[in-house]
């Protein structure tokens, strides 16, 4: 059982984001989390810049200035090979967290 | 990049914070202009956009303390913030200042010379693998010539060892004679040392050819730059030693001066070659222990072999001849006379360093509760950055930023003093007849523990309000306003601190105060003659080249003419005073003895030679029997006189006088008096057998002339000089008088009384100014309370009384605590510090009488302010 915390998710959800979508905003990211899980999950944007820089000093993932399609200057994040690596360990951790708590919850 | 961004904010923060602006700012537009086409108004729109990021300053302050690279800048922020704390509280900057520079400089003093004298390796190119081969017990250090060779050819762990002694000499030029003192050494000594000279050449192993076959000279480059303007054409000239000629063939480096520390020869002389005729006799007496052996180790070899290598070749040379008896050998490191001076300097400085440590430690405690009463001070300030959002890991960076700055510039400060405090050290001769100086100056060792011991007593007494700041609740202490009513009736840590800093306090002041009545009563201890009054004129005969028959005419004329100068009332001779540096000890053996092995000796003795008349002018008591005439020659029977000790332990009650005794020269000699018992080598020694012959008997160039007179030296020296001057101008003679000449061996206990003296007085300085603090902060913080009470109607003796009964308390329990400490911790001071008891009544009141005045002085100004506390204008005040 290892990071199945409610941070570890954050990372989870934002990694999986990048690995779909390329290149992508912050902005951008809470958006896609939003749609993707049907208004199910809202990241806050107070948390999620600090997970964002934190991925980035970790070697997660790397961030470039770029223009929007509206033309604006955002910042653009893609995932590391790192990256890549650390999701699968999430997504792994996530699936023994998930059944380990539908166990708990079956338990009659 | 992300790495290159690090760096680049290495430099700054304030583009780290642009950046994350930037993209927050990026984010809330796209969420405006999303918002604005799901139909909210710009204002609403601009509103739900912000509001998802909560407190913006603060989740932008998380991240730019993620990144490690703002650590940095973030250290620097702080140092900039703790000096503009400090600046705005001088008062408590100069207490902490001055009170570190005490503290950390006193180390400092005391590491220089303990890194100087005990750490520090010989000043040679490879000082690693070199050991004085001394014996077994200590404080036998001395090695025969025989004896060296013997352990130089058969070893098989050493590359090589040299032998060398220290001896003086008179240097005779055109105009003047000079005493001047020199290294006689093996042919080797410079080659196993990898000494190169500066000028010339140095003499090898191979220009030894038996004894006398080199008389050559190696100048030291100070004697060379005095004596011969550091002539570069020096080498190949003659200059005349006790008036015989040695030939200069090189100059040595400016950095050497030899194989001990603080010793400092003006020339060095092959060991086969002497300047004085009978100078070489030693080369063939296997009994004759007068030289040091310092060896250099093979590599890989450790001491522990190399000393079983030299014990089974000494075992060897014990069973060949009977001299080598007691031959044992271990290794010690070498450079304070073999290790003459070895296990009291280093136990000496350890205990110092231990005080000055314990001084420092002092000075912590009252640092830490200074701090902590600051922080108290403070605590509405920290609950408030608390309250806004600031970590109390935070706070604490904060507060120990400030304990470590100021120690650092404390330790600064106090390194700076030390310097030049050491420096002037450098330069102190502390004997005018002796080369005998220590370079103690820092060097990078020392700058480092200064630094080490800055950082960590800041730590120390910078971490002490830690608790406060866990435990502040930013709610609750803005709401009663600062830390006024904190109780002030249970015991708090600073208490603590206070009662163990006076603990330590009167633990030095003890400890300087039975150093004090050790050295006074070592002034007023017998000694077996009287000092006061006598002037000394030392000099070597053979410095004027007399020897043999021509010796003794010289020395009566000295007598006679000396005796007739007005004032004078007596003189005499003797070889070398007793307390003097020199004096040799000998065997004594029972008549019948057979077998003249060491271990079949009576007693040992030391042994004096003296001249008729000696006795009296000493002031040395004759007990029994006679003292020696000008008939106790050569040609009558050998005859001697001894003191108590030696009477008691050969022949207990029974009377000495006729009694017979021998020597290793298996001659009998005839008891013809009785002395008192002195002291010889030391003023703590125990009493030692000692043994007194007649000049004639037992020659000896050594002349210490004795002249006593009711007269000031002054008055008398300088006709002493002109008498002497005219029996031989060429003999160098050193005057002083003879309280001086014992300087010598009062130095430990003087420089221990000192040292101690000075421990004592920065302990005594700190305890007043903790109680000092302590006080004051009680009252200061108590006025609204006492003007409360001064006008529902108490008396100021009782304000006064609840004020300070805290800190006086703690006054007597810590100063207690420290007499009995002191008390125990003076034993060690007793193998110092002659006669040093602390069960002396004097030393005990001195010690009360110390601190009861220290702390009347540091309470006397709280106190005054406690009586002076006018209700009225206090409490508009508040």
């Amino acid at each position: 059982m290892a990071r199945n915390d409610l941070q570890g998710t954050l990372d989870l959800l934002v990694l999986k984001t990048l690995s779909q979508l390329g290149e992508l905003h912050g902005y951008g990211i809470v958006l896609h989390i939003q749609r993707a899980s049907d208004e199910l999950l809202s990241v806050e944007e107070g948390s999620l810049y600090p997970a964002l820089h934190r991925m980035e000093m970790s070697g997660w993932i790397r961030s470039e200035w770029k223009v929007t399609d509206t033309n604006r200057k955002a910042k653009y994040y893609r995932l590391t090979p790192a990256g890549q690596k650390e999701l699968q360990n999430a997504e792994k951790s996530f699936e023994h967290l998930v059944k380990g708590v539908r166990a708990i919850l079956r338990y009659a | 990049m992300h790495i290159f961004r690090r760096i680049v904010n290495t430099c700054s923060r304030s583009k780290l914070h642009q950046e994350i602006d930037a993209e927050i700012q990026a984010h809330v537009e796209m969420r405006m202009a999303d918002n604005i086409a799901a139909r909210m108004s710009p204002e609403e729109a601009r509103r739900d956009a912000l509001i998802r990021f909560g407190n913006r300053t603060v989740m932008r302050e998380r991240m730019t303390a993620m990144d490690a690279a703002t650590a940095f800048d973030a250290f620097g922020r702080d140092l900039r913030y703790a000096a503009r704390q400090l600046r705005r509280s001088p008062a408590f900057t100069a207490t902490a200042l001055v009170t570190l520079i005490l503290g950390i400089g006193a180390n400092v003093v005391v590491f220089s010379v303990l890194n100087a004298l005990v750490l520090r390796p010989l000043d040679v190119p490879q000082p690693t693998g070199l050991y004085n081969v001394v014996h077994k017990s200590p404080g036998d250090d001395n090695q025969s010539y025989p004896d060296y060779v013997d352990f130089r050819s058969k070893n098989s762990t050493f590359t090589d060892m040299a032998a060398y002694r220290f001896q003086s000499a008179g240097f005779t030029t055109r105009d003047a004679a000079y005493l001047c003192w020199y290294y006689r050494v093996s042919g080797n000594y410079f080659d196993m040392l990898g000494v190169q000279p500066a000028q010339g050449r140095f003499f090898h192993a191979s220009d030894e050819h038996g004894p006398n076959s080199a008389p050559y000279l190696v100048l030291s480059h100070d004697f060379w730059r005095r004596h011969f303007d550091s002539d570069p054409k020096i080498v190949g000239t003659t200059v005349d030693i006790n008036k015989h000629p040695f030939t200069v063939i090189g100059v040595a480096p400016v950095t050497f001066h030899g194989t001990d520390l603080f010793l400092w020869p003006d020339f060095w002389m092959p060991i086969v070659d002497s300047p004085d005729d009978e100078g070489t006799n030693f080369l063939s007496i296997r009994g004759m222990h007068n030289l040091w052996i310092l060896g250099k180790l093979k590599p890989g070899v450790t001491p522990q072999q190399a000393t079983d290598n030299l014990n089974a070749i000494a075992r060897e040379l014990a069973r060949q001849y009977p001299e080598d008896d007691y031959l044992s050998a271990r290794l010690v490191k070498p450079g304070l006379m073999g290790d003459m001076f070895g296990d009291p300097a280093r136990s000496f400085l350890a205990g110092i360093m231990l005080l000055a440590f314990l001084v420092l430690l002092a000075a912590c405690t009252n640092l830490a509760s200074l701090f902590a009463a600051r922080t108290a001070d403070r605590s509405r300030e920290l609950a408030i950055r608390l309250a806004i959002g600031s970590s109390r890991w935070d706070v604490l960076r904060q507060l120990l930023s400030e304990a470590v700055l100021l120690s650092v510039l404390g330790g600064a400060l106090g390194t700076l003093f030390s310097t030049t405090l050491l420096n002037a050290l450098t330069r102190w001769q502390p004997f005018r007849e002796y080369p005998v100086h220590v370079t103690v100056s820092p060097d990078p060792k020392v700058y480092f523990v200064a630094l080490l011991l800055s950082i960590c007593s800041g730590m120390v007494w910078g971490l002490v309000p830690i608790r406060q700041i866990w435990a502040t609740d930013s709610v609750q202490v803005m709401k009663i306003g600062g830390a006024g009513t904190l109780a002030f009736r249970r015991f708090t840590l600073r208490d603590l601190l206070l009662g163990v800093q006076i603990t330590l306090c009167t633990l030095l002041v003890t400890a300087s105060f039975v150093a004090l009545r050790g050295m006074q009563r070592s002034l007023h201890a017998p000694l077996g003659f009287q000092p006061q009054g006598v002037v000394l004129a030392d000099t070597d005969l053979h410095m004027g080249g007399h020897s043999g028959a021509s010796v003794t005419p010289v020395r009566k004329r000295m007598l006679e003419e000396v005796g007739r100068i007005p004032g004078v009332t007596s003189v005499g001779i003797i070889d070398e005073t007793p307390l003097g540096t020199g004096g040799s000890s000998t065997y004594i053996y029972r008549m019948g003895t057979i077998d003249f092995r060491p271990s079949n000796m009576a007693v040992g003795a030391k042994y004096f030679s003296i001249s008729p008349g000696y006795l009296h002018a000493a002031g040395t008591q004759l007990l029994k029997g006679r003292d020696f005439t000008w008939h106790d020659d050569a040609k009558s029977p050998k005859v001697a006189i001894v003191n108590e000790t030696f009477a008691r332990s050969m022949f207990g009650s029974a009377s000495a006088l006729g009694q017979e005794f021998m020597m290793g020269d298996k001659i009998s000699h005839e008891i013809v008096g009785v002395v008192e018992n002195g002291k010889y080598d030391s003023l703590t020694e125990a009493p030692w057998a000692a043994v007194f012959f007649p000049l004639e008997q037992n020659p000896d160039s050594d002349t210490s002339l004795l002249v006593r007179s009711p007269l000031p030296p002054a008055e008398i020296l300088p006709e002493l000089r002109r008498t002497l001057g005219q029996i031989d101008p060429s003999l160098p003679f050193v005057f002083h008088s003879w309280p001086d000449a014992l300087a010598f061996v009062q130095f430990p206990a003087r420089i221990a009384t000192a040292t101690l003296g000075v421990m004592g007085l920065l302990a005594a300085m700190l305890a007043v100014t903790g109680v000092f603090g302590m006080a004051m902060y009680a009252v200061s913080k108590r006025m609204r309370e006492f003007g409360i009470r001064a006008a529902v109607g108490a008396q100021p003796v009782q304000l006064m009384g609840s004020a300070l009964s805290r800190p006086l308390l703690l006054l007597l329990s810590g100063s207690a605590a420290g007499l009995l400490l002191g008390v125990i911790a003076s034993r060690l001071l007793a193998q110092i510090v002659y006669q040093a008891t602390p069960r002396d009544p004097l030393v005990l009141a001195g010690a009360v009488i110390t601190m009861a005045l220290l702390g009347l002085a540091a309470t006397w100004i709280p106190a005054q302010r406690a009586l002076r506390v006018h209700p009225a204008r206090l409490l508009r005040e508040e």
